[in-house]
């Protein structure tokens, strides 16, 4: 149930992100979701993409740093409350978000959710104990 | 004024003579006491009883920083560890520092040359000299104290840092001396200045600035901000510390080399062969008079030149001109002895990789900074902020552990470092850009 996500350094100087858009629309991927942390000196892109194998090679040849991390996407129902339902499930669980970000469905009436877990497997565990929908890997690269 | 007034204007014969009596008795101290130059003088195939006269200095070994790293740390003394009365010691990673030695009389030497250093920097026994040098392990802190007290000047034993707490006590003491780096002088000034303290109404009137390289500008730009004359100390902590040389308050031009102690040559550090009279080339000393550890033909590494004109301060003892580099890659950062080598195995240490690094040098304000830059490959890289910036907070803590400097430590991408023909290029020294 998890997905993978790629990550990519950045040092935190201009062009860097249009150069990983570029290398990425040249290799013919799609970006599905995405979310930037960054500090004064350097950034870390977190990317959801159509193809992430294809996408790591084509950024390490280009010379950029590249990890591969498991994530979770969960549906989230679009409504007042949606999100605090999961995260109050997962607190009462003791499973920590070491970040999350998100992006809304375009069809449905749901936003989806990627978190990263300190404990990826046990939060899975719970999650699906408690009904709640995770979007598999496959299924959410084409999205 | 001369402190001592025989020894330092000796003609330069009879300085000459005294300096071939105390090498020969040099040589047979150490090849008798010291394992390494038994060895090294077998190995040239000289023996004590050789040298005839001073030209024949160039038929002896040299000694390099690393020799004493080898023989850590107290393989180079020439006496029973009985007669050791204190020990010093320059940075270094964890067992590499380079420890030096003293007698008793070790001691008592270095004071006499300070408190000439003193003198010749014009202060006399009714100054207050504030010694903002490190005191403990740096010689710096210590090798002043002595001095001072010896030259029988009030000393106020500040060391470094409480930069505000100095500036205050620089003012309610009214010191004459101040004592100290130059760039830390100019980082009191400043300090001074919002205090509302003007250094050019305090009684000051003679800074002693070493232990890093600096500029005639720079120090024209301290005697005019300051009110002071600024006075050029030359020494390094593998010799003796402070003192080895001093400008004089007369001429300002070239540090007085303390010739009865020191036999100073000047070689091409390719060839190493001696340069002709006054040509530049690397500083290499030979200590005749030190019962420790004394030290045959130290190659200094620093460029100078030496000068053995006249001066108009009645001295006769050589003048070297302002270091103009070095013959290595090693670093002065604030008075810290910095080589790449040392951060190179900390990083080693830190994540038991070999990232490609690259240090640079900055002068912000009046202070020289070294930022390490670490190129991010995938066995550091984290995708949360919190674990490269652990890494990064790491780096830093273990340099400033062991090499007691400051760094700001930056991650960069990979190739982010410029390799010039395939080797990467580990200093990027932009020190004279940056002004």
């Amino acid at each position: 149930m998890k997905a993978e996500q790629i990550s990519i350094f950045l040092e935190n100087r201009a062009g860097r992100l249009e150069e990983v858009t570029r290398v990425l629309a040249e290799a013919g991927i799609s970006i599905r979701a995405l979310s930037l942390a960054d500090t004064s000196d350097f950034g870390i892109l977190r990317l959801i993409v159509s193809d992430h194998e294809k996408a790591k090679v084509a950024l390490k040849e280009n010379g950029f740093t590249v990890g591969r991390n498991a994530v979770v996407a969960v549906e989230v129902s679009d409504k007042p409350g949606g999100l605090h339902a999961i995260l109050s499930l997962l607190c009462s669980g003791g499973v920590n978000v070491e970040y999350m970000y998100a992006f809304v469905h375009q069809c449905e009436r749901s936003a989806v959710i990627i978190f990263r877990f300190d404990r990826t497997d046990q939060a899975i565990e719970l999650l699906q104990k408690n009904n709640i929908t995770i979007i598999p890997g496959d299924k959410l690269y084409s999205i | 004024m001369i402190f001592d007034m025989d020894i330092e204007t000796l003609p330069r014969e009879e300085l000459e003579a005294l300096q071939l009596k105390r090498l020969q008795s040099l040589c047979e101290r150490v090849y008798a006491n010291v394992a390494f130059y038994r060895r090294a003088f077998d190995e040239a195939g000289i023996k004590p009883g050789d040298v005839k006269s001073l030209a024949d200095l160039r038929y002896l070994p040299f000694t390099e920083k690393q020799d004493m790293r080898n023989h850590y740390p107290f393989g180079l003394f020439a006496v029973p560890k009985d007669n050791v009365v204190r020990i010093h010691a320059s940075s270094g990673t964890t067992g590499r520092a380079t420890v030096v030695g003293y007698t008793q009389r070790d001691v008592n030497n270095w004071a006499t040359m300070m408190a000439r250093s003193f003198m010749a920097a014009g202060a006399s026994r009714r100054d207050i000299i504030h010694v903002a040098y490190g005191y403990g392990l740096f010689t710096g802190g210590l090798g002043a104290h002595y001095g001072a007290e010896r030259l029988g000047a009030t000393t106020i034993p500040m060391s470094g840092g409480s930069t505000r707490r100095q500036v205050m006590l620089l003012r309610d003491f009214g010191a004459t001396v101040l004592c100290c780096t130059p760039s830390y002088s100019l980082v009191l000034y400043e300090a001074a200045l919002e205090s509302g303290i003007d250094f050019k109404e305090l009684p000051l009137r003679v800074g002693v600035f070493g232990a890093e390289p600096w500029t005639d500008e720079m120090r024209r730009d301290i005697e005019q901000k300051m009110g002071i004359k600024a006075i050029d100390i030359y020494g390094l902590s593998e010799i003796m510390g402070p003192g080895v040389g001093i400008e004089c308050i007369e001429a300002q031009n070239g540090a007085h080399l303390q010739e009865d102690h020191f036999l100073c040559e000047v070689i091409d550090p390719v060839t190493k062969e001696p340069v002709g009279p006054g040509e530049a080339g690397e500083l290499v000393i030979t200590t005749l008079t030190k019962e420790a550890q004394p030290l045959i033909r130290y190659r200094t590494r620093d460029i100078t030149r030496l000068v053995k004109t006249p001066c108009k301060c009645g001295r006769t003892f050589a003048r070297m001109q302002r270091v103009q580099g070095r013959s290595d890659d090693m670093l002065i950062i604030r008075g810290v002895n910095v080589f790449p080598s040392q951060i190179e195995s900390i990083l080693l240490e830190t994540e038991g990789l070999t990232p490609h690094y690259q240090l640079v040098v900055r002068r912000e304000g009046n202070l020289d900074t070294l930022s390490v830059q670490v190129e991010v490959d995938e066995k550091i890289f984290s995708d949360e902020i919190k674990g490269l910036q652990r890494l990064e907070n790491k780096i830093q803590k273990n340099i400033k552990e062991f090499l007691g400097v400051t760094t700001q430590v930056k991650l960069v991408e990979p190739r982010g470092i410029q390799r010039s023909e395939g080797k990467a290029k580990r200093i990027l020294d932009l020190r004279n850009e940056c002004k």
